[in-house]
């Protein structure tokens, strides 16, 4: 029971991350498919920050220098999103489409690299942080916490009170919903777009990392992070863009994704004897159902998609 | 002296690609007078304005405040200057409240967090002193197009701009509220704003303005006194020519029934009631019935209901004794009825297509336009809209192969006109054929339905113009909450009775 708990905290807590990043940037008008991308490449980054520390640095400077890499290289990477979907008006769904082909090929050849550089007989795409791992975990009479839990409970509270109590916020959604009218009251629409999309790169990049080392002390980047950027849309789409329900929609379908590491600890669970595979296929089946009853009736910031032209009136 | 006059534009020209929008143009706006802007279609009254407002650079001319010359080169230094605007098309965030709205861009803030309290009681004090009434805390998207006015401009007031921009402000405002728009622009005036007032509509222009500058073409045409001018000068000025304003028509001679509609209900999407509540009408040939009444009061799924764009829940349609109630759209229109749809850009015109294949669009699978294997005759094509082109006088950069999106909204009504009273239709639905169309397209389009009538067609007109209902049909039907309240002659109502109507104060017992 504890296990499960801590499985669905730590999942929750990866797609609250990628959802409330795909949030901003949908706030701000860009539609972000890349955010499968952006987890890789954020992923790779914390992983190199754990690959390359010493050992026996301190738990407290280990966090923050992954938490640091994976937001910037989210960052970096996303901004590629901004350059052409803000500044030269490509077409969104391309472009993210695009930057999630280029991650996983681009982080499976860079570790490839490393590692055969080290080793010429090592051809594989994993990377190893067994020891920096460590760092991120706490056990509490058996529970695994994770200090990525709280950062994921941070940033949701923080993107609540950006988006609903601050000036940016207001600006940010007004960018999303309806950019000319922005626009005629002196609101730079470029500038919140590309704010949005690199709010939106850093929670992705961040909630790479986190996903990576939940559960596991080495990843295979051939795999990408498996769809989980999708699944994060999808809690997106079923929190209504709103952070507090994105967090329950996180919740459910973190229970899922557990369930599948865990199910074995049921005994009426295995007394079903369904196979494993099915286990591990529910979340995306339960994304499925949900957004095929839902999705008719969420309303989407509504200016999303459309490349903001100042010249078009 | 004291310099009188608030804005001076001088000498403005701006030139766009083969086209001079703005050529010498000069304007004064007097400190705290409503000064009105009038000019056809295409004119170039938007861009002057969009030029005053830093959306545009004049290549030539400059722009004075207050006797000192200012530089705008975008719509927050306009701001600064004190200068707003109430765009014809609301700049507003549906999804947020009036009072979000209206600090958006200059949101008070208090240790970083937005401080609304502040705003709330600033925007009530102004709608208290100037009588806009609007409820702080309701989301755009469930208010009334009067109120989002209202809320634009609160908008500018709390940005404390002293002169104030409304491009066709009446536009898609009902009578009333159009009445209640007049009184709050006199009442800013009397607090010592000075108002450019952008319209087509002399009525409004006599009612409300003390000076009128008139643009025809891009060029400056002259100022005029508006109390010492007259409706007949001000359309001469702006149109170049005499502008009939009444309507000829021969003598009433309905002959046999063209529509017979019986007990209509259609249900409305949006509110998930019924809009068109146990509808019974007809029109016969040769005569122009009308339904009047104020927007939204089931109009729209009518004429939905009417022309298949949408189910019906009850009833029964014929069209010259065809029953066509559960007819497809193709159907109704090769059984004789044509639409001038409402929406002319969503249901009137593909926009990315040319004018030549918007002109066949209900006709390019007919014999004389595709051949037996499937191929579109495209010369043919081409030769069928010049004609249309030349006989209805559309103009347009290209002719036949200009995009639809570019052409000006006149001449795309005047496409859609074309196309649908080509058809030869035995009914011809029109549903506010001449919105935000000028006087002299408005006159065309009036004679276009009348030779209709006068051929020996039915026509249906659905209005919300005062001065379109009680000039053009030879019937007035008028709707409110979705029932049709009042049967009405034109010749013998007036425009107070047909208010009453209208506003549901007055109903009638109708027979079948």
């Amino acid at each position: 029971m504890t296990l499960l708990l801590q499985y669905t905290l730590i999942f929750a807590s990866v797609l609250v991350l990628v959802a409330l990043g795909g949030c901003f940037s949908e706030h701000s008008g860009v539609i972000n498919l890349g955010l499968e991308g952006i987890m890789v490449m954020g992923a790779l980054g914390g992983a190199l920050a754990m690959k390359y520390m010493s050992a026996d640095t301190s738990s407290f400077i280990m966090i923050v220098v992954v938490i640091l890499a994976a937001i910037l290289v989210g960052m970096i990477y996303a901004s590629l999103l901004a350059v052409a979907c803000v500044n030269f008006k490509a077409d969104q769904t391309i472009v993210g489409t695009a930057l999630n082909m280029l991650a996983t090929a681009g982080a499976t050849v860079i570790v490839k690299a490393i590692n055969t550089a080290e080793n010429p007989d090592n051809v594989s795409s994993t990377m190893q942080y067994v020891g920096a791992k460590r760092a991120f975990l706490v056990n509490i009479d058996g529970f695994e916490f994770n200090w990525f839990m709280l950062v994921a409970v941070l940033a949701l509270l923080a993107a609540a009170v950006t988006l609903y109590k601050t000036r940016f916020g207001l600006r940010l959604m007004a960018c999303g919903e309806h950019p000319q009218a922005a626009d005629s009251v002196g609101i730079n629409v470029y500038k919140m777009r590309w704010a949005g999309v690199l709010i939106s790169g850093a929670l992705g990049g961040l909630g790479g990392i986190v996903y990576i080392t939940a559960g596991v002390s080495e990843w295979k980047f051939e795999n990408g992070v498996a769809g989980f950027g999708f699944l994060a849309l999808a809690v997106m789409i079923f929190g209504q863009w709103k952070p507090g329900r994105i967090a329950l929609a996180a919740l459910l379908f973190g229970l899922f994704r557990a369930l599948s590491n865990v199910y074995a600890g049921f005994g009426f669970l295995t007394a079903l004897n369904i196979p494993g595979s099915v286990y591990n296929m529910m979340p995306y089946i339960i994304s499925l159902v949900v957004l095929a009853f839902t999705s008719r009736k969420s309303r989407a910031p509504k200016s999303e998609g459309i490349p903001y032209d100042k010249g078009q009136r | 002296m004291e310099n009188q006059y608030a804005i001076e534009m001088l000498h403005i020209t701006k030139k766009f690609p083969g086209i001079i929008a703005n050529d010498d143009i000069t304007l004064k706006l007097r400190k705290g007078e409503i000064h009105a802007l009038l000019g056809e279609n295409g004119a170039g009254k938007s861009t002057l304005m969009s030029v005053l407002f830093g959306l545009y650079q004049p290549e030539e001319g400059e722009i004075h405040k207050d006797g000192v010359k200012a530089d705008i080169r975008n719509p927050n230094d306009a701001n600064e200057l004190g200068i707003g605007m109430v765009h014809q098309h609301f700049k507003l965030v549906e999804c947020f409240t009036v009072l979000d709205n209206i600090i958006l861009g200059v949101e008070p803030c208090k240790g970083g967090f937005l401080n609304k309290e502040v705003a709330r009681e600033k925007v009530m004090a102004l709608s208290d002193k100037y009588g806009l009434h609007v409820d702080p805390d309701a989301r755009i998207e469930d208010i009334t197009v009067g109120m989002q006015q209202r809320t634009e401009i609160l908008k500018m007031l709390y940005r404390d701009n002293e002169i104030l921009i409304f491009d066709e402000p009446t536009a898609v405002l009902t009578p009333q509220e159009i009445e209640e728009l007049m009184q709050i622009m006199k009442n800013l005036v009397k607090e010592g704003k000075s108002i450019l007032f952008i319209s087509h509509k002399l009525n409004e222009i006599m009612e409300v303005a003390d000076r009128c500058t008139v643009l025809r073409k891009g060029k400056y045409v002259g100022t005029v006194d508006v109390k010492n001018s007259s409706k007949e000068e001000l359309s001469r000025m702006m149109v170049g020519r005499d502008v009939d304003f009444t309507v000829h028509k021969k003598a009433l001679a309905p002959g046999e029934v063209i529509l017979d509609v019986e007990n209509l209900t259609v249900e409305s999407k949006m509110h998930r009631n019924n809009a068109v509540k146990n509808v019974s009408f007809q029109v016969r040939s040769g005569e122009i019935v009308c339904i009047a009444g104020i927007d939204g009061n089931g109009q729209t799924e009518l004429v939905y209901g009417l022309t298949g764009l949408e189910g019906l829940k009850e009833g029964k349609i014929s069209l010259c004794g065809k029953d066509i109630t559960r007819a497809s759209i193709r159907k109704r229109s090769a059984s004789g009825m044509s639409h001038i749809p409402e929406d002319r850009h969503k249901h009137g015109l593909v926009l990315d297509y040319s004018l030549e294949d918007n002109m066949v669009l209900q006709r390019y699978f007919e014999p004389r336009f595709v051949d037996k294997a499937g191929f579109l005759k495209r010369k043919e094509i081409r030769a069928y809209a010049n004609n249309l082109i030349e006989q209805y006088d559309v103009r347009s950069g290209q002719g036949p192969i200009t995009m639809a999106r570019s052409m000006s909204g006149g001449n795309q009504q005047k496409a859609i006109v074309a196309r649908e009273i080509d058809k030869d239709p035995q009914l011809l639905v029109a549903v506010q054929p001449t919105r935000g169309l000028d006087v002299g397209a408005i006159e065309y389009i009036h004679k276009q339905l009348v030779a209709q009538r006068d051929a020996g067609r039915g026509v249906l007109l659905v209005s919300l113009e005062l001065d379109e209902v009680m000039s053009v049909p030879d019937r007035i039907l008028v709707m409110y909450e979705g029932e049709i309240v009042g049967e009405l002659d034109p010749k013998k109502t007036t425009v107070e009775e047909l208010g009453l109507y209208m506003a549901g104060a007055k109903k009638e017992g109708r027979k079948a």
